[in-house]
């Protein structure tokens, strides 16, 4: 492979404190070196970054591939070229597959499909417990040495807190997170979308608040007991903000994503049962949006994730009620996060980076997120000015299920690298399907 | 001719004072059809219509029926049992064959909040909602309101909503049209069946049915679906009685008489004591005869019908 020399962008790596101007030299998979005017090594490849920004490829722990099982909304392949088309190049695939990804075959299986579809790295995250039953655990040490970087029952909760304490507790021995969807059922079943003044006018049943809160304090109380490392998915309500602050004060092991859709939007968007804006945990109000983004700029929640979960439109094209929670997000979630967070300036540009690189890499101990020499040579290249608008009919994920349609952003991405391979360049065309 | 309220009638809330005046205003002619031997006019003639019911009803389909058959629609009955629902079609795809079929409206009762939106922007054809969910049931709110306005003025009369509101469509559409018509609206109820912050709606909340009864003009009862009961909302029907029953000792402590409303149908001896019901002050019979014209008069106005016209339509003549 020739080496790669992307030249004189604004290079963005939190890892290793740098936002300068500067080159980044790939070759034979890794960064090599980045400074001022590098030279051209012999056959290098070069990418005229001036005005761009180069920060290391973004990562995503928590997406839905749907392979195996519902490849006609998403395949692993699809579902890693939508990844890196939005700058991922590392993300994490959700166990709640058919079947799920509950053994060490499934595991593998996962892997050697991202393999083959040669773009983004995608990690398998292992299930809590078979079959995500909420009664036995899963061998947690098969999964891991078969590549699992995580385990979680996604879609649902962890069934029972004892269920959790020993999750916790087990993962201890393989250094691996817990990934906890906070949801207590008896709170939230039948609910279609958050509990308030716009669910009680559509009259549709609302998930309250407290269905995340109580499995959030009841998460961090385990992970203070069991010294256990709990990560906690898609926080939507300020209540869950305030406690896992509260709880890293008392340096309990506890990290959270948020994710794009819950730091943009508000419950007002199921306005007309917009079944584009169903999702769980549902969309909150203005108070908890403000508490996500806050979250987000102190450090309560480490990283954005994007919940990418693809469904087929026929299943969107539903009475509200009858329509499957989730969004896909891969694609917009840079354009979303530079337009809701830096633009406004929750964020700087570099803390944003941050959340989307070094902090989700550490918390699955993924070997990514970084510019370090030696580090893989997972480069994403943006404009973080250039305009565009969300056509889903463009995505190349196989679904179009997005609550941003039409919505005008900023941040092309100009190139995604992989182990110093182009694959993905601004322009790329979906292929038709 | 541009029809006076849009093309379909989908709940209160979207409505303005006006329309719902201008649909009551429309009703009252109708009332007199209902009265005579020959109960038809020639209004709706070559027009078709699907009372298309996912959700058991009776009073209500037959209602529709009536309304429609008074107006000399065409009518056809589609009822979940026969629908083609249970074979997994998708509401899409029942729209788009009725589409196909050229009808003119559609009546849709639906056990999803928001069906009858969804059917309405899928198809060029009018669609009433006849209750959606716990969303809305407009033809229900219009026929109260008459009801109410046929005894006393409802600008600033206290209607009081009693019961399950938190999964009720009647209640919502009531609370929307009675605000809109500048009356004072209340709920009363256990917290448990109240929606979360519904005073952000612009009404009071009791929750003691005795101050309720000591506030109100007007009480609207709804009925205790048993199924709450299982679903742990309340205890037991036994103490729902008792501590939430209209009853008639109740209603003797009030400092003034009120009238009393019931959509129906009634649980005696649940949320409402017989001799209330069967007492002087129910307009419970006079709601159902209402809600024949007031459906008349959404059909007309949705079939593009005048409102300075219906008086006269009233009479036979075609226009």
């Amino acid at each position: 492979m020739k080496p790669v020399l992307i030249r004189g962008g604004r290079v963005i790596d939190p890892s290793t404190s740098r936002d300068e101007t500067a080159d980044v030299l790939l070759a034979d998979g890794k960064v090599v070196a980045v400074g001022r005017t590098l030279g051209t090594p012999d056959g290098a490849e070069v990418l005229d970054a001036t005005g761009l920004v180069v920060a290391p490829g973004f990562v995503d722990l928590h997406v839905h591939l749907r392979e195996p099982g519902r490849e006609d909304v998403e395949t692993i392949a699809t579902g890693a070229r939508a990844a890196v088309a939005g700058g991922f190049t590392s993300v994490c695939a959700m166990p709640n597959t058919d079947p799920v990804t509950d053994n060490q075959a499934a595991v593998g299986f996962i892997v050697s499909q991202a393999r083959r579809a040669r773009t983004a790295r995608v990690y398998p995250i292992g299930a809590v417990s078979l079959g995500q039953r909420g009664e036995q655990l899963t061998e947690m040490g098969e999964l891991v040495a078969a590549g699992a970087v995580a385990v979680s029952d996604d879609g649902r909760p962890v069934a029972t807190s004892h269920l959790m304490r020993t999750a916790l507790e087990y993962a201890l021995t393989f250094g691996i997170p817990v990934i906890d969807h906070c949801e207590d059922h008896t709170l939230s079943a039948g609910g279609a979308m958050h509990e308030g003044l716009i669910s009680t006018r559509l009259g549709l049943k609302g998930i309250p608040r407290a269905a995340e809160d109580v499995i959030v304090a009841r998460d961090i109380a385990l992970a203070g007991l069991t010294g256990g490392h709990v990560h906690l998915a898609h926080l939507s309500t300020a209540g869950a903000v305030r406690m896992v602050r509260e709880a890293k004060t008392r340096g309990v092991r506890v990290t959270a994503e948020a994710t794009p859709h819950h730091f943009a939007l508000t419950d007002a968007c199921c306005e007309g049962y917009n079944t584009n804006a169903k999702m769980n945990p549902p969309l909150r109000e203005a108070p908890d949006v403000e508490a996500v983004r806050a979250g987000l700029a102190d450090g309560t929640i480490d990283c954005i994730a994007t919940d990418h979960a693809p469904h087929h439109y026929d299943a969107k094209e539903a009475e509200f009620d009858f329509a499957p929670f989730g969004v896909v997000g891969l694609e917009t979630a840079l354009g979303v996060a530079l337009a809701e967070l830096v633009e406004p300036a929750v964020l700087s540009l570099p803390t944003l980076v941050l959340r989307l690189t070094a902090c989700p890499a550490k918390i699955a101990h993924l070997p990514a997120g970084t510019l370090a020499p030696g580090a893989p040579a997972d480069v994403v290249v943006f404009d973080p000015a250039a305009a565009w608008t969300v056509v889903p009919a463009s995505f190349f994920s196989k679904s179009r299920n997005t609550p941003f349609a039409g919505r005008q952003l900023r941040g092309v991405v100009r190139w995604t690298l992989v182990g110093g391979a182009i694959v993905h360049r601004a322009g790329d065309v979906a292929p038709g399907r | 001719m541009s029809p006076a309220l849009g093309k379909d009638l989908l709940g209160l809330e979207p409505l303005s004072a006006d329309d719902i005046r201008l649909i009551l205003d429309t009703a009252e002619p109708f009332k007199e059809i209902s009265e005579r031997a020959i109960k038809k006019v020639p209004v709706l003639r070559g027009k078709t219509i699907v009372n298309l019911f996912f959700e058991a009803s009776t009073r209500t389909r037959i209602s529709f029926e009536f309304a429609e058959k008074r107006l000399s629609a065409d009518t056809v009955n589609v009822a979940t049992s026969a629908s083609s629902v249970q074979k997994g079609e998708t509401l899409v795809d029942t729209a788009r064959n009725l589409e196909a079929m050229r009808i003119d409206m559609v009546v849709i009762r639906h056990g999803s909040s928001g069906a009858a939106r969804f059917l309405a922007e899928r198809i060029q054809s009018n669609v009433v909602n006849a209750g959606d969910g716990m969303h809305e049931h407009p033809t229900q709110g219009l026929l109260d309101l008459l009801t109410i306005r046929d005894h006393r003025p409802i600008a600033g009369c206290k209607v009081c909503i009693v019961g399950d509101v938190l999964h009720s469509r009647v209640a919502r559409s009531n609370i929307w049209g009675l605000l809109k018509l500048g009356a004072e609206v209340a709920v009363c109820g256990p917290q448990s069946l109240l929606p979360l912050g519904v005073g952000a709606l612009g009404v009071r909340v009791f929750r003691r049915v005795e101050e309720a009864i000591e506030w109100a003009d007007v009480l609207n009862v709804l009925r205790l679906q048993l199924e709450r009961m299982h679903a742990g909302y309340v205890p037991s029907l036994r103490e729902y009685y008792r501590v939430f029953g209209v009853t008639r000792e109740r209603l003797e402590r009030a400092p003034r008489d009120l009238l009393i409303l019931h959509p129906g149908p009634m649980n005696r001896g649940v949320e409402i004591d017989s001799r209330v019901a069967d007492g002087p002050h129910s307009l419970i019979l006079d709601q159902v005869t209402n809600g024949v014209a007031v459906r008349m008069a959404v059909l007309y106005l949705l079939a593009g019908g005048r409102p300075e016209l219906a008086e006269a339509a009233k009479g036979g003549g075609e226009r």
